[in-house]
């Protein structure tokens, strides 16, 4: 169901929409003394109530993983704002940096307060330079108004956030490589347990949380968390809120918008994305970022399980399904980050496996030997079928080394590498075998329109 | 042993130096931060750089050496004066990437990975940069051009060469 809302964004289209005094005008800061003026406990509470699923793509409960903080112990605690924005087709972050700043800024007070830390620490990727200089801007603007700084809104809390950035890796946006890529090493994750709550940032307790989801931290202090899951249609399903959709590729009307859980893929590719350009039709859709295997439209439900909690859809096309992090998971995919990539059937689906391909083994840390070899192995066989000298038989090896990387490898890199690859080789497997018996004359040969 | 080294800073971010090591609790965390600063006085990264670095916040330059190595954007070569990344991942490819790939190369004279002649431009190619819904898109040093044709992307060139 489509319910377009401007609740992230409503400060999107005002002139100086980055600056303090707009913020304010519109409420800005209140949430964030609200918050202040509450125990620690009900504002995790809040959080809790607010279902609010990661939304750079893991899709974990925000309010539990604050609950894994520590109450008390000798070492200082920090929060860590993941705004690595990397995952290919995922392009929204950027825009609440760029356009709301002091949204993030007022979301990371509400977010110390609640894990128990004094400093903030967002990490942006070092290319997002507009982004960077619009988040300084706003610290700096906050602490000049004290509302950053060592009492903030008068009270005894003191808060402070730093921007720090990385070099040009996309693994930095997994939270441990980010952690060691924080501490100035390279960015190789770590393994775990411990986790981030007991050991993250300096040897301390630290909560990583992506950007969009702490910038909907304001917006749940202000309605109240089950208010806020409410707006979901998927809240029975614990997955609330609104969220940005991002949709690219292969539609009329690519861009960020804003609505609440409950969009389809349809709704994202035809109503918000404006549709098919013309004269094509859709391929295929990678749902939320490109480690999300791909559905094609012909792709039915499948729930005969009353038990199921895609049963109401069962028997209707994928496509109908409302995007949550549950729903797409029971689909075989995920819900990543929403943000869409639309592939019409002018696009050759070999070469955008070969395309990906190239992105994860270009991004491999290295670390792990499956990894590794596997994402370098895993090109060259698309290297070749692209140049139409595979045969039928790697196919099977393509198979056999992605699903070998899975489950083999200290993060989620490996995973993310493996599934678009076994997705393309699931959905599409009699377009690429046409491919490589042809020497690619059945393709179309392009990725553009 | 520090006053033989080579490289420094301008006193302006010397003083920007100071300010980003206040922002840690230990020095290592200034690594990163600290070579981006030295790479935008001198645009890449050489051993009187990592040497320089690897004083400041108290480690090995062996540590430094593989944070250089493992972050694309540290240069490890003298590059142009100006770079232009263009973004080749699957968004950005589906909306004409390639093309703009080759145009880039043809009109500069120079396939990606290298820098013209005249020591002005260098051109490379890059892995998605979050501009996916703008696409496609070139980075030029600091500067994002999105939603771009190969007209704009002439008006960009011509602008960069006759700097």
């Amino acid at each position: 169901m489509l319910k377009p809302v401007k609740i992230l964004t409503k400060n999107y289209d005002t002139p100086d929409s980055h600056k303090l005094q707009v913020y304010q005008s519109s409420g800005g800061y209140e949430a964030a003394r609200k918050a202040l003026g509450m125990t620690r406990d009900q504002v995790v509470d809040e959080v809790k109530k607010a279902n609010l699923r990661g939304r750079g793509g893991a899709g974990f409960p925000m309010g539990v993983k604050w609950g894994f903080m520590p109450k008390d112990g000798d070492k200082p605690s920090y929060l860590v704002i993941n705004a690595d924005e990397g995952e290919p087709g995922t392009f929204k972050d950027r825009t609440l940096m760029e356009r709301d700043p002091h949204r993030i800024i007022e979301g990371c007070i509400i977010g110390c307060y609640g894990v128990g830390a004094h400093t903030a620490y967002i990490y942006v990727r070092h290319e997002l330079h507009l982004s960077k200089e619009r988040l300084w801007g706003a610290i700096h603007e906050a602490r000049a108004q004290g509302f950053l700084g060592p009492k903030p809104f008068g009270v005894d809390y003191p808060v402070d956030v730093f921007v720090h950035t990385g070099a040009g890796a996309y693994i930095c946006g997994e939270e441990t490589a980010l952690l060691e890529s924080l501490e100035g090493s390279r960015g190789e994750p770590r393994l775990r347990p411990p986790f981030p709550a007991q050991r993250g940032a300096f040897g301390c307790p630290t909560t990583v949380n992506n950007l969009e989801s702490i910038a909907s931290c304001p917006t749940i202090l202000e309605m109240g968390g089950e208010q806020f899951s409410k707006l979901s249609s998927l809240h029975k399903f614990g997955d609330g809120g609104c969220r940005l959709y991002g949709v690219s590729g292969h539609v009329n009307k690519p861009g960020v918008y804003e609505a609440c859980i409950g969009v389809t893929l349809r709704e994202l590719i035809y109503d918000l994305g404006g549709g098919m350009p013309e004269g094509t039709n859709l391929l295929g859709v990678i749902p939320g970022g490109s480690s999300c295997p791909i559905i094609r439209p012909d792709d039915i439900v499948d729930a005969p399980d009353p038990k199921s909690i895609l049963h109401e859809w069962h028997g209707k096309p994928q496509l109908d399904v409302p995007i949550g992090v549950d729903t797409m998971r029971n689909l075989g995919t995920m819900a990543g980050t929403t943000c869409a990539i639309v592939l019409s059937d002018r696009a050759c689906p070999v070469l955008a496996m070969h395309n990906l391909a190239r992105f994860y083994r270009h991004e491999s840390c290295g670390q792990c030997t499956p990894c590794r070899e596997g994402t370098g192995w895993m090109l060259r066989i698309l290297d070749k079928i692209v140049q139409g000298k595979g045969s039928i038989e790697e196919l099977d090896m393509l198979h056999e080394i992605a699903s070998n990387i899975m489950g083999n490898t200290i993060c989620a890199f490996g995973e993310g590498a493996s599934m678009p690859m076994l997705g393309f080789l699931r959905k599409f497997r009699k377009e690429i075998e046409d491919y490589i018996r042809t020497g690619g004359s059945s393709s179309t040969g392009r990725l553009a329109l | 042993m520090g006053s033989t080294m080579s490289f420094a800073l301008n006193p302006e971010r010397e003083r920007e130096m100071e300010d980003i090591f206040s922002r840690y609790p230990n020095k290592q965390a200034a690594c990163i931060p600290l070579l981006h600063l030295c790479q935008e006085q001198q645009r890449w990264v050489n051993d009187d750089v990592i040497a320089f670095v690897a004083e400041k916040c108290d480690v090995p330059t062996a540590h430094v050496k593989g944070v250089v190595t493992f972050y694309s954007l540290f240069n490890q070569a003298p590059v142009g004066e100006h770079e232009i990344w263009v973004c080749q991942t699957l968004s950005c490819a589906l909306r004409g990437a390639d093309k703009l790939l080759h145009h880039c190369e043809k009109r500069l004279g120079i396939h990606h990975g290298e820098t013209t002649k005249d020591g002005k431009i260098t051109l490379r190619v890059a892995e998605c940069l979050a501009a996916c819904g703008q696409a496609p898109m070139i980075m030029v040093d600091k500067t994002y051009h999105e939603n771009l044709s190969l007209e704009r992307v002439d008006e960009i060139l011509d602008a960069l060469m006759d700097k």
